[in-house]
């Protein structure tokens, strides 16, 4: 098969690392050549974030560029948004539709765009747009965005539910396992 | 077993399997996991040094003892490191000693892109360069035999793309060589001029046995595919020809990147129409071809600066690249920020409010030049905040303090110090403590009262230090307190003999800190001032001319509270 690319994209502290991590964990388990990019240092303080994730028979490049993502996973859509022309033709975009101020929103230097979703479709863009951190918090924390946009994702693949499951189980420590399966189940079934 | 291990993980591993059992490292981005995962075997003793030049001479301390050592660092830390490394050039090695240097193209998290390449040549040392996280772990091992069979320090490169993407590896066991016996030996290792002049002829005759070694070493490769393009490169960059260009030109792959061969060179030259060098930031195996008088094609067309892509590769070679799709709309950017509850903020803001000159260093702290707070003026390096700050009041300067982290002031900040007391300068600096080494992932350090492990540890007494170095004048603020900042600071200032401010609060991301309830904004008493925006807290916002508090961010920490004149932000504190 040819390699497919998946991009998370977010805001530094949205657990990016980690559901990048999970990702890698279940495409070596299916047996596949994985390679998964992360940013680490600055960035990860607030400012927008990418991780990189690449599976197939042979992956070279560990980084992912414009017009090669197969899906691009946004923990926030402004971050979606900016990450746009990595989306490959028939490429899928799945976003949280949560909104996170930049500082020059905050500073009031610029406005945050209104209709995100929309205008990405017109771009010609696939989304699959949930409230995220509504079902995150339903599940029991804010911070399980993260999980629950894995549980997103899980609906575009043929792994099986075991897959997923092994690689939850490897990759989140024990006390916070309940509530992220549940934010996985949550956001898989919106 | 096989497992998916970023290339840091993976040179951790390679020590553990090499036998290494001394590390040592200053944290550095992107090389910073490798000792944080070393220190994670308990067959391996790791530590966080002060500085990289401590560290190397740890690591080279143990190599003279006879166990193999090491030591990480990221390409800035190298400078630091220096010293040591030249010299050890010429003394060699007892046991085994790698040196990994992180060089950061595209400067992810760096002040500088300068490519360490160079720093083998000049000090000439073997250097290797793996291209993923299967070669971190060979290459580590390989490097260590290396190193004994020559008898010299072997350092290995690598970068972001390398040391921070995971890819699978396969893991055995480790084993760990015999101690060997430590020997005194004056000619080898006390570098006196006589000694050392001895010492430099072998240098060079290593060199030589070196590069024999790099024309038919298994770190060198040929992959022959269609004739018309012959590519020679090396680490990422491999990775994105291959990904690009696949079977459809010949690659000569370099795991070795000083010294380089000659003959292998020439050979894949002589069997390809057009040599292509592609390699990150400077043109060192370009040059090298242009020495053996080959035609070859490099920073002609491809930059000396940023890092490369797959695109960028693609499109500088001719071929057509998907530019992607897009939307007409300017995004506003997403910089980095200072967190929510940051006890750097009140500092900043003070700063920023009496248009104080601040000359600035290293760390999470260097957010503060971003605006809202926009009080900073200068960052270089390590340290250099405190002694440039004694240079510009030298000079006339005035206004001024220098504001370093306490794991920087360690780190090298200390040394200014010691001219400023030395030399009575007017000077303030300010060390902002916040208990850890923020920006490279909360690492302890000799501030903090714990090591490597978080086991106790001995802890530096900053005011008694500062007191012992001659320094009289020493206050410690608490910078949530921006009523005791400003007061300090004025009264800092005005002193006219060397002071130091201790800015202290640990950081909010810290385990040992609990965040305080959310603070409240009670839109009624809220006259959209906007005073409380000028701290530039991510928590904060304006919505309906009215302040809106984001509640998941707020970690109650009541700056805000102390510049809103309407009692509109209210503390939820019980």
């Amino acid at each position: 098969m040819s390699t497919k690319n998946i991009m998370v994209v977010g805001v530094g502290g949205q657990g990016n690392v980690l559901a990048s991590k999970l990702l890698g964990r279940l495409l070596m388990n299916e047996g596949f050549d994985t390679k998964v990019s992360e940013v680490h240092g600055m960035s990860q303080r607030g400012g927008s974030v990418v991780t990189y994730v690449r599976f197939g028979e042979k992956v070279y490049s560990p980084v992912i560029d414009k017009g090669q993502a197969d899906f691009i996973v946004a923990f926030e859509l402004l971050e979606a948004s900016r990450w746009l022309n990595h989306l490959a033709e028939n490429g899928q975009i799945l976003t949280n539709t949560q909104r996170i101020d930049p500082m020059p929103v905050i500073t009031g230097a610029m406005e945050y765009p209104e209709n995100l979703v929309e205008k990405m479709q017109n771009a010609g863009a696939k989304v699959d747009a949930i409230d995220a951190l509504s079902l995150a918090e339903e599940a029991g924390s804010s911070r399980a965005v993260n999980i629950v946009m894995m549980g997103r994702l899980s609906n575009y693949f043929d792994f099986s539910e075991a897959s997923w499951n092994e690689a939850l189980l490897s990759t989140i420590p024990e006390r916070y396992m309940d509530m992220n399966f549940k934010a996985f189940a949550l956001g898989k079934n919106a | 077993m096989k497992e998916l291990l970023l290339g840091n993980a993976a040179i951790a591993r390679g020590l553990y399997e090499a036998g290494c059992s001394v590390v040592s490292s200053y944290p550095g981005t992107p090389s910073t996991e490798i000792t944080e995962t070393a220190s994670e075997y308990d067959e391996i003793y790791s530590e966080w040094a002060p500085n990289e030049k401590v560290a190397m001479e740890v690591a080279f301390g143990a190599s003279l003892a006879g166990v193999r050592s090491f030591t990480a660092m990221k390409h800035v830390g190298l400078n630091v490191a220096a010293d040591p490394l030249f010299t050890i050039a010429y003394t060699g090695v007892n046991a085994g000693m790698v040196i990994v240097v992180a060089d950061d193209p595209g400067l992810h998290s760096s002040q500088n892109e300068q490519d360490s390449r160079n720093y083998a040549i000049a000090a000439k040392l073997p250097m290797l360069e793996p291209a993923d996280s299967e070669e971190c772990l060979s290459y580590t091992k390989y490097a260590y035999e290396l190193s004994e069979l020559f008898d010299v320090p072997v350092m290995i490169r690598t970068s972001t793309r390398i040391a921070h993407s995971q890819s699978i590896v396969e893991t055995s066991d480790r084993v760990v060589p015999d101690t060997k016996e430590y020997k005194k030996d004056v000619a080898k290792y006390v570098m006196m001029p006589a000694a050392a002049k001895a010492r430099h002829r072998i240098v060079e005759e290593r060199l030589e046995k070196l590069r024999q070694l790099a024309e038919d070493s298994f770190l060198n490769r040929i992959e022959m595919g269609d004739t018309k393009m012959g590519i020679i490169t090396s680490g990422a960059s491999y990775q994105y020809v291959k990904d690009i260009f696949g079977e459809s030109v010949s690659v000569l792959k370099l795991g070795m990147v000083n010294p380089l061969p000659i003959k292998l060179i020439q050979d894949f030259a002589s069997r390809v129409d057009k040599l292509i060098v592609v390699e990150e930031l400077d043109s060192i195996i370009e040059n090298h071809c242009r020495k053996l008088y080959l035609e070859v094609t490099g920073k002609d067309v491809f930059p000396l600066v940023d890092e490369f892509s797959p695109n960028l590769i693609a499109n500088l070679l001719g071929l057509e690249v998907n530019e992607g799709i897009s939307m007409e709309e300017p995004l506003p950017q997403r910089p980095p920020v200072m967190c929510a509850g940051c006890p750097h903020r009140g500092m900043f803001y003070t700063l920023n409010k009496k248009g104080v000159t601040v000359l600035g260093d290293i760390g999470c702290y260097t957010l503060g030049s971003m605006a809202p707070l926009s009080a900073m003026d200068m960052t270089i390096c390590m340290g250099a905040s405190v002694s440039s700050l004694h240079g510009f009041n030298r000079a006339g300067g005035k206004n001024s303090v220098a504001v370093i982290g306490d794991s920087t002031f360690v780190h090298t900040g200390i040394n200014g110090l010691i001219d400023i007391a030395y030399n009575g300068s007017d000077s303030t600096v300010i060390i902002v403590d916040n208990s850890t080494t923020g920006m490279t992932g909360h690492q302890d350090n000799p501030t903090t009262g714990y090591d490597i492990k978080g086991e106790p540890a001995g802890k530096i007494d900053l005011e008694a230090l500062c007191k012992a170095l001659g320094i009289q004048r020493v206050r410690v603020v608490d910078p949530y307190d921006l009523d005791q900042c400003s007061r300090v600071l004025d009264e800092e200032m005005d002193a006219l003999e060397p002071s130091v401010i201790i800015s202290r609060r640990p950081c909010v991301l810290l385990r040992s800190v609990s965040a305080k309830p959310p603070i409240s904004a009670d839109e009624d008493k809220c006259s959209g001032c906007q005073l409380c925006m000028d701290i530039g807290c991510p928590a904060i916002s304006m919505k309906d001319n009215k302040t809106r508090i984001d509640a998941t961010l707020c970690t109650g920490c009541k700056v805000c509270i102390q510049l809103c004149n309407f009692d509109a932000l209210v503390s939820n504190e019980v």
